[in-house]
């Protein structure tokens, strides 16, 4: 069998750099996977198939870290409205007001140097 | 079903290497190495009589086989199983089913770490993951705040609930002579404290020492007849619910639900008949899910079962009692530490600390962020 072309990272990170936030859908177990893997963790089938999701979520868990030096900086675990959890940060608003619960939209912060994109998000009190 | 039977080992050995800040230039291996031989004079054993090596550290690739090396037991059988702070309450049970197959008769468990001396970063580098690592979480102490975070969203909990736990810590701690905090600490303390990842502080979270040591386990029938009473191994649960804290299937409830279980099945008991405690207390909010996910309060109810002192010496239940992670000792992986405390309280040795006829113990090991999650319940003689 030839060597698959495309690792599920390399993947993730191609929609990233086209500005979509994308994540793995198992048809047989019906629910979304995230990380992206080779195969779904429910079913053990390498069946998974990729989707771009519309970039609304919720606040599912939040804190400050308050380095030793630099400014305090916010780390947030996401759920996004397809069905999946991830950890990012809540930008444009003080660290510190981030709530559990809030509602948040995707945007991508761009690729410097070395580090690839990822996704970040704001508040996004218009979401429904 | 893990297919080992209640009491079929028993710890006889148990020691604390040089904990604290050890010595200059002090190896893991020779912590361990230190561990060992005072595991073995609490005993009675010698080295040559040791046949099984069960070891981890963050700071040696191949601990096992450095081991074998340093005590020169090249025919020794070994296990340097790693799931973090846990690693060494599932040694137990892979001692307890080792010991039980015949591939060995004399096992030590035992850990070494010169984290403090060499700094955190240096003692155990941290993995890239590209899901977490761009949003830099200070590792493990943002992942133990999410968890706070969503129990003080779900049950109310408090920061003054999850300071309790920190001030039973050390009022624990201030009757073990060799823990390493000194001095009284209070409430008010905890929350005025260097903010770490909120809703933590400092004081939330456990100590950053060296330390290491060993115990020695033999199967029951053998473990008769040495220096000190055998301590049984009466139950053993293990689960690991994820590696990431992005993966946690439930921030607010832990793999020692189902650790707990198995090993309370194993045994034949309930948390009613465990007299001590032995929490993996890295953070505050660690001490509250696990009385939680073992049964000793109901979901949701720990930060006010803890109030009021509950936990800390004068209260109802003795929990930590060496002061634990958060003040008596952490050199990283701190699972090995509660052990030695459990046999200890069960042999009646911890003088102005000890618990009054504690004849069960409950051992509760965490690996991880809230990951790896290893219970094992011991007992004396007399709760075989």
């Amino acid at each position: 069998m030839a060597n698959t072309s495309t690792s599920p990272l390399g993947t993730y990170l191609e929609h990233l750099e086209k500005g979509e936030l994308a994540y793995q859908f198992s048809p047989e177990a019906n629910t979304a996977v995230f990380y992206p893997r080779v195969i779904c963790p429910i079913t053990g089938s390498d069946n998974l198939q990729w989707r771009v999701s519309k970039g609304i979520g919720t606040v599912h868990a939040t804190t400050v870290v308050f380095p030793q030096q630099g400014e305090p900086y916010n780390v947030a675990l996401i759920d996004i409205d397809e069905g999946f959890r991830m950890m990012s940060r809540v930008e444009d608003i003080a660290p510190l007001d981030v709530k559990i619960g809030m509602r948040v939209r995707f945007r991508v912060h761009k690729a410097e140097g070395d580090d690839p994109p990822y996704p970040v998000f704001t508040p996004a009190e218009d979401a429904p | 079903m893990n297919g080992l039977t209640r009491g079929s080992a028993a710890i006889v050995g148990a020691a604390e290497s040089d904990i604290g800040a050890v010595a200059a230039n002090m190896s893991p291996l020779d912590l361990m190495a230190q561990g060992v031989h005072r595991a073995l004079a609490d005993c009675g054993l010698k080295l040559k009589d040791v046949d099984g090596l069960f070891c981890a550290t963050t700071q040696a690739r191949t601990s096992a086989m450095s081991l074998c090396e340093y005590l020169r037991l090249p025919a020794a059988y070994t296990d340097s199983t790693i799931v973090g702070g846990s690693s060494f309450e599932v040694h137990v049970a892979h001692a307890q089913a080792a010991l039980a197959a015949g591939l060995c008769s004399v096992a030590v468990v035992t850990y070494g770490s010169t984290q403090r001396t060499v700094g955190r970063r240096q003692a155990s580098a941290r993995e890239y993951n590209p899901y977490e690592t761009p949003f830099r979480p200070f590792l493990p102490s943002t992942a133990y705040a999410l968890a706070a975070s969503r129990h003080m969203h779900e049950f109310g909990t408090t920061r003054e609930q999850l300071a309790e736990v920190a001030v039973a810590a050390r009022e624990w701690a201030l009757l073990n002579p060799v823990a390493w905090e000194k001095k009284p600490l209070t409430i008010a303390d905890v929350l005025s404290a260097r903010p770490v990842s909120y809703p933590l502080t400092v004081r939330d979270c456990c100590l950053i020492t060296d330390g290491g040591g060993a115990i020695v386990m033999m199967s029951a029938d053998r473990a008769r007849g040495l220096a000190k009473p055998p301590i049984y191994v009466l139950g053993c649960g293990q689960a690991m619910t994820h590696a990431s804290i992005s993966s946690m299937p439930d921030l607010t409830v832990t793999g020692a639900r189902q650790s707990g279980a198995d090993a309370y099945r194993m045994a034949r008991m309930r948390e009613t008949d465990i007299d001590v405690l032995e929490l993996y207390d890295a953070f505050t909010i660690n001490t509250i899910l696990f009385l939680e996910d073992l049964g000793f309060c109901p979901k949701g109810e720990g930060g006010r079962f803890v109030s009021g002192g509950r936990i800390g010496p004068k209260g109802s239940l003795p929990v930590n009692t060496n002061g634990g992670g958060l003040s008596y000792c952490h050199p990283g992986m701190y699972g090995l530490f509660l052990l030695i405390e459990a046999v200890r309280q069960l042999r009646g040795e911890c003088g102005a600390r000890q618990v009054a006829q504690a004849e069960t113990a409950l051992v509760h090991g965490n690996g991880g962020v809230l990951s790896a999650q290893a219970t094992v319940i011991l007992g004396t003689q007399a709760a075989l």
